[in-house]
């Protein structure tokens, strides 16, 4: 009953991993950018918001099958095609859960404002050196909230999973499609266990996440 | 002589720019005008905070803007104080001063940090986090951090201006303690007379975004022409050097280019320089050398400008002793004036009745 729950620890650990490596740099360059389109790549990140997941993952699906371009390439990176492995869950988990990070940490970074950065302009830092020594520590709130929120909502992810990684035991069989394996049988007892797991976890999570944040916030100001 | 070439032609967003002006390389420049003539946008452009693609910029021999060539703020030597200290919250006191002695041009020992921190009175701040700071406080800190990246110019963007009463005198001693210890030359944004008067040596004075006047401050302030002049609370500065004291009355003697003044109190040691400021309603003016008057200060003067600055008054300037001496202003009634018909070149008695200390 275990094997489910390690799996989607794993999954949202490395789906959030992931998305604070490539989210910062994407959220830092919407923050700052002053390029016309940025608001049109803004709207491709927040679309997981708005699009039902079982579309999500059913256009996933089609683009990462072998038969595609992309699906291709991905395939011969990997060693084995992404539908239906744990790879593949977590391209589809960054995708789907990218702006529940990317968007509090670019609030973050708006929050900035221009002034920190022209004053490490006029104490000589380089630009990259100020993206590391001020606006990072100084989005940290942000990428705290961004991280935990990331973390929980692929925990609680299921139509993409279904739609591209089906239910492998071991492989791609998430808590929430564990759960929905266990009502489906008809066992209950499994089902709560699991489910008010869930509801402790999440419970837990919020609260982290908005009490700290709030220190790190009175801490500045 | 080194200097500071200062050429800035373009629009910033809506606002049109429109400046040149060079200034010695050396004491504190002040960037005087009212709010909006655009001398912020100024210190800005010098900083490569902002960029006017029509610009010429040259510090003593580093050029940093020109036809084809533009640093970015990062790599000029430049030390800036905004008006809000803007320190980082993230880092305490000592974190904030190394930032940019960490990333200085120029190594240094320890020592260039101890001396800034003694200069500006720190030591007891250090491990304070910028939160804990009163306005004052975050304001020299600030100021620190700016000496500590060892800039060739140091740029303050009117760093009082943000401040209450109480912290502006706090600061104020730290400022002047600055103007003598430094040995790069400071740009200072004011829209305050009162601060110029006690901080510059050079005044730009800008008006629309254009440079009416520049120089000397002594110069400036005297220069006729100029709305400052016209301003009730008009007055210029004078520099004095200090040739006696009366223990007996409590009078200092002041030596004004051969002529003498009296003040009251011990204002310095015997042969110490200091600005004194002389305001035009202070000034009144006699044909012959009053006998019977209380008031102390006397001075021979020429005349050497008549201008009136409305329908009643008018502005009499002129010089001590002669056309080469110091220069002061007098404000007249344009009833006055009709009376004794002053004209260039006449001479005749200044009364000075009052003169303030503008410590330097």
């Amino acid at each position: 009953m275990w094997e489910p729950v390690w799996l989607t620890m794993k999954l949202a650990f490395m789906t959030t991993l992931v998305l604070l490596i490539i989210g910062t740099p994407l959220a830092w360059w919407l923050s700052r950018s002053s390029q016309w389109w940025k608001e049109g790549v803004a709207a491709v990140v927040a679309l997981p918001l708005v699009l039902p997941p079982t579309v999500l993952g059913f256009y996933l699906l089609i683009l990462l099958s072998p038969t595609s371009p992309i699906g291709q390439m991905l395939t011969s990176v990997f060693g084995h095609s992404l539908p239906f492995s744990f790879a593949g869950l977590v391209v589809g988990s960054v995708i789907y859960s990218m702006p529940f990070v990317v968007q509090p940490i670019r609030n973050a970074f708006d929050a900035i404002g221009e002034r920190p950065f022209e004053v490490a302009a006029t104490l000589r830092a380089t630009p990259l050196d100020t993206f590391f020594s001020v606006a990072l520590p100084l989005a940290r709130p942000g990428m705290l909230t961004g991280s935990v929120l990331g973390f929980a909502h692929t925990v609680g992810e299921f139509g993409v999973v279904l739609m591209i990684g089906g239910n492998i035991p071991g492989e791609t069989k998430v808590l929430s499609v564990a759960i929905y394996d266990h009502v489906e049988a008809l066992e209950y007892g499994q089902a709560h266990i699991l489910s008010f797991g869930m509801l402790a976890f999440s419970f837990v999570v919020i609260l982290f996440m908005m009490v700290s944040e709030k220190r790190l916030r009175r801490r500045w100001s | 002589m080194s200097n500071i070439t200062v050429r800035f032609k373009g629009a910033i967003g809506s606002f049109p720019l429109d400046v040149d002006f060079t200034a010695p390389a050396r004491g504190v420049t002040a960037l005087f005008g009212q709010s909006g003539c655009g001398k912020s946008s100024v210190l800005r452009c010098i900083a490569g905070l902002q960029h006017v693609e029509n610009g010429f910029l040259q510090i003593n021999d580093i050029v940093w803007q020109d036809a084809t060539n533009f640093v970015p703020a990062y790599g000029r030597s430049v030390g800036y104080v905004f008006q809000e200290a803007s320190l980082f919250p993230h880092m305490n006191v000592h974190k904030n001063l190394e930032f940019g002695l960490k990333r200085s041009a120029v190594k240094t020992n320890g020592a260039k940090f101890v001396d800034v921190v003694d200069l500006l009175g720190l030591e007891n701040l250090l491990n304070r986090t910028s939160q804990r700071l009163s306005g004052g406080e975050r304001q020299r800190v600030a100021i620190g951090r700016a000496l500590l990246s060892q800039p060739s110019i140091l740029l303050m963007d009117e760093p009082m201006a943000a401040l209450d009463q109480m912290s502006k005198d706090e600061i104020i001693p730290y400022l002047e303690r600055l103007h003598g210890h430094l040995d790069i030359p400071m740009i200072y944004v004011s829209h305050d007379m009162n601060e110029v008067q006690r901080l510059a040596d050079t005044m730009v004075y800008l008006e629309d975004g254009m440079v009416r006047a520049t120089g000397p401050i002594e110069n400036v302030l005297t220069d006729t022409s100029l709305p400052i002049t016209h301003a009730r609370e008009a007055s210029v500065v004078v520099n004095v050097s200090v040739t006696s004291f009366s223990r007996e009355d409590g009078l200092t003697k002041l030596d004004v280019g051969g002529a003498e003044l009296l003040v009251p109190g011990h204002v310095g040691d015997v042969g110490k320089n200091i600005r004194i400021r002389i305001a035009a309603n202070d000034v009144s003016l006699a044909l012959q050398e009053p006998s019977q008057t209380t008031i102390l200060n006397v001075l021979p003067v020429v005349v050497m400008d008549v201008s009136a600055i409305n329908d009643t008054q008018v502005n009499v300037l002129c010089g001590i002793g002669g056309e080469g001496g110091a220069q002061i202003l007098a404000r007249i009634t344009k009833r006055s004036q009709d009376t004794f018909n002053f004209s260039t070149s006449q001479h005749i008695f200044a009364q000075v009745k009052g003169v303030s200390m503008v410590d330097k």
